[in-house]
């Protein structure tokens, strides 16, 4: 049995503190926004979130390649485990931005290309984890789930490009800004600040679940095959 | 002539060569597709019988009078093409799971990129034939005229792009337990772009809206087939490993 890493002991506090320092910078650090008041804070872990999810669905197409071209176990351990962690945060990223929209566009929900994007995102990963759940022999199910990570990664920018010809309502908070987006703002240097404490953050924190979920994996792995040596 | 030329001249003709015989080992997939289905017809029936259902569930479910048809029979279009499509989809790859041709296929000394385009190119012909069945139909139906040059282009772009990607998720949902049902759930989320390109792009067209706002659509549906042409090229070899 392996003894858990020192190092991930490690990432574990630091992903704590770091988690709790941008919570605190949040709610008491960053100023409070001058028209959308509150409620404006939902978007340094919205957007964070957002970031994860991408990150992780980004990692599961590079294990996707990397599972393909090395046929090795251990990437499609990452991928599946990328897919899970990525599947979550996008759904955090879709919650928070709902709570911030109710107050200031006047509804939980609108076909905006981002949220539309978004959903998306959501339903290939579902049919990601669905098509795995249909294929017993490991082999080909890491197969498959490696071409299916590929594919739909490379579907979501097109996706949301062709959403994107439709007119736009979601604020562009970084890079330009364009106008008649409702709920824009410019960050101010304490906002920015938070921001990317935030994002820190929250990439500690899939780094940190991430290596547990592998590790999980791994160890699934080990029992199923013990299992199979004291059948035999 | 110089040896190194008469080398070159060698490569470029076994090059040729090359071309030729994967030209023919992918023909011979899709001839096999058509004869089958020239004997049988149980493929291009079925689609087309589904194919007439959507469009009549839709004139109830939508009461397509005059009005409501002018802004949506794109998208009733493209949404019986997609449903109709996916039928053939499953059930051309589930022949040849099911009798064992896909083995056979797979032992042939071909490249296996012979094989899927073979299989693209033959669901590619069953979806046009269902699409130049429906649109004659659909027109004497509600009595409008589809016959636009610039929709038979789009319908073209949209279904390479439909089969391409459709050709090898199908291919991997009859290796799965869940199988045909499987196919639509994997399909759908990763054609979105397919499907609101077309839907726009066939609505301009319909609607004489000048191209250089229908443009934008035309190049999203060529940049998506030639992505995932290119994809599907690079991972279909892993789909039907064993």
């Amino acid at each position: 049995m392996d003894a858990k890493p020192k190092l991930l002991t490690a990432l574990d506090s630091i992903t704590v503190i770091l988690l709790a320092i941008a919570t605190l910078m949040v709610f008491f650090y960053a100023p409070m926004e001058a028209v959308m008041g509150q409620v404006q804070r939902v978007f340094y872990f919205h957007v964070a979130a957002g970031w994860v999810g991408m990150l992780g669905f980004l990692v599961a197409a590079i294990a996707g390649i990397a599972y393909l071209r090395s046929g090795n176990r251990r990437w499609d351990i990452v991928g599946l485990s990328a897919v899970e962690i990525g599947m979550v945060f996008a759904l955090i990223n879709i919650v928070t931005g709902s709570i911030w929209a109710r107050p200031i566009w006047n509804t939980w929900w609108t076909w905006d290309p981002r949220l539309t994007t978004a959903t998306i995102m959501e339903l290939i990963y579902a049919a990601y984890l669905l098509l795995r759940q249909g294929i017993e022999d490991p082999d080909r199910r890491a197969r498959f789930g490696a071409v299916y990570a590929i594919v739909g990664f490379l579907s979501v920018p097109l996706t949301f490009f062709s959403a994107r010809l439709f007119r736009t309502i979601h604020p562009v908070v970084i890079g330009t800004n364009q106008p008649g987006a409702t709920g824009d703002f410019d960050m101010t240097p304490l906002m920015l600040q938070t921001f990317m404490v935030s994002l820190l953050a929250f990439s500690f924190v899939f780094a940190d679940l991430l290596w547990h979920r592998i590790r999980l994996g791994r160890l699934a792995d080990r029992v199923e095959q013990l299992k199979l040596k004291t059948v035999e | 002539m110089s040896e190194a030329t008469a080398v070159r001249e060698d490569a470029r003709l076994t090059a040729l060569e090359k071309l030729r015989e994967y030209l023919r080992a992918l023909w011979a997939v899709v001839w096999k597709d058509l004869a089958a289905e020239l004997r049988s017809r149980e493929l291009l029936t079925s689609m087309l019988v589904f194919a007439l259902l959507v469009i009549l569930i839709f004139n109830f479910a939508l009461e397509l009078d005059a009005r409501t048809r002018a802004t949506i029979t794109s998208g009733v279009l493209w949404v019986t093409f997609a449903f109709a499509g996916t039928l053939g989809l499953n059930r051309s790859m589930a022949i040849e799971k099911d009798r064992g041709c896909l083995d056979g296929l797979l032992l042939a000394p071909v490249d296996r990129s012979a094989i899927y385009f073979g299989k693209t190119l033959g669901n590619l012909i069953f979806m046009l034939i269902i699409e130049a069945i429906v649109l004659p139909v659909y027109s004497v139906l509600y009595n409008t005229n589809l016959f636009n040059p610039g929709l038979v282009g789009v319908i073209l772009l949209g279904s390479i792009g439909f089969v391409v990607v459709g050709t090898l998720l199908a291919s991997m949902a009859v290796q799965t337990r869940t199988r045909d049902v499987l196919l639509p759930i994997l399909l759908f989320p990763v054609i979105i772009p397919v499907m609101i390109a077309a839907v726009k792009a066939s609505n301009g067209f319909l609607q004489g809206i000048e191209m250089d706002a229908i443009r934008p659509w035309l190049n999203l549906l060529i940049v998506y087939d030639v992505i995932f042409t290119a994809v599907a090229f690079m991972v279909f070899d892993y789909v039907v490993e064993e």
